[in-house]
């Protein structure tokens, strides 16, 4: 069971390490207290459905360093969000698609607008 | 609509996971889940305001006050409300003492329960799968790896956090400290000597 791994690798550089790398894993760690508050699930649904993600990951021999936590972490509230009724999967999948054009459409510099509804 | 990365007439758009995110947002907030307003609340508070300043308030008023020991020794959640620092989610905190006889280390075998409140949020070592299957297995070895040696006769108990119930350890006051007060105690105490992978030195 044990893995042959070296905490040292990813020991934290210091005590203020930033707890986020990127901003989205930000805004993901935030939407998800923000539906639990208003009670789309229980936390204890989320934990269940989490440890899923990661067990699975971990079956298919993702990195062991905790690198993608918060992609598991996002995966979960997709699966969560679609299986409480708030919204599909395809409509995810639409509403990320239209984001990017409009990235793509946007001249540099100037706000990207939100897709249409 | 030519992708060449050197004009300007488009924005580069962000990665595939900001854009996942940036999807969720949108649609839950279209369907009324969600007040963006609210979500970047979150963010603030668990960026700037929670963090482990918070927990090592709680230990160094413990270190400090006899009878709040106590009280967070019988019912963290309550103690640490009193100083403001309550969950979320509505879990219950378990504050586990140091001593002489015994040192108290925290994992998440599942995922990667914490105790927000007090702590903010995980660093990443704490959410690997390394750590969490070591730290049952051989918590001696992982602790040498942190650079703490626990001496043989002295027990090493490992808590396994879950959704309901998540633990802080009270570290052990350094010795030396009796003039320092409340608040330079605080300074001394590392997250990681409340996760139960550091200890406090003076």
């Amino acid at each position: 069971m044990s893995e042959p791994q070296s905490f040292a690798d990813f020991l934290p550089k210091s005590v203020s390490e930033p707890i986020f790398e990127e901003p989205w894993q930000a805004q993901a760690f935030a939407l998800t207290v923000t539906v639990h508050q208003r009670g789309l699930f229980t936390w204890d649904e989320w934990a269940t459905c989490l440890s899923e993600e990661i067990a699975a990951d971990k079956a298919s021999d993702g990195p062991v360093d905790g690198s993608n936590y918060y992609a598991l972490w996002l995966a979960t509230l997709e699966r969560l969000v679609d299986e409480k009724g708030a919204a599909s999967g395809d409509e995810l999948v639409a509403l990320k698609d239209a984001w990017r054009e409009n990235y793509i459409a946007t001249p540099h510099g100037q706000p990207v607008p939100e897709p249409e509804q | 609509m030519p992708h060449d990365s050197h004009d300007h007439d488009h924005t580069e758009p962000p990665s595939d996971l900001a854009l996942r995110v940036k999807a969720l947002e949108t649609a839950l907030t279209r369907k009324g889940y969600v007040d963006p307003a609210a979500v970047d609340a979150v963010v603030d508070t668990f960026e700037t305001k929670v963090g482990p300043r918070n927990g090592a308030a709680v230990v160094a008023k413990a270190w400090t006050d006899p009878e709040f020991k106590q009280r967070l020794l019988d019912d963290a959640s309550a103690a640490c409300t009193e100083l403001g620092f309550s969950g979320q989610q509505g879990e219950q905190l378990k504050a586990v003492e140091n001593t002489d006889d015994v040192h108290n280390m925290v994992v998440c075998t599942l995922c990667s329960c914490y105790p927000w409140p007090v702590l903010g949020l995980p660093p990443s070592w704490y959410k690997s799968h390394a750590y969490r299957s070591r730290a049952v297995i051989e918590p001696r070895a992982v602790l040498e790896e942190f650079g703490v040696s626990i001496p043989e006769d002295k027990e090493v108990r490992v808590w396994d956090s879950t959704a309901e119930l998540r633990y802080l350890v009270l570290p052990a006051r350094p010795a030396d400290t009796d003039d320092l007060s409340e608040e330079a105690l605080a300074e001394l105490v590392t997250r990681d000597a409340m996760i139960g992978t550091g200890v406090v030195q003076a």
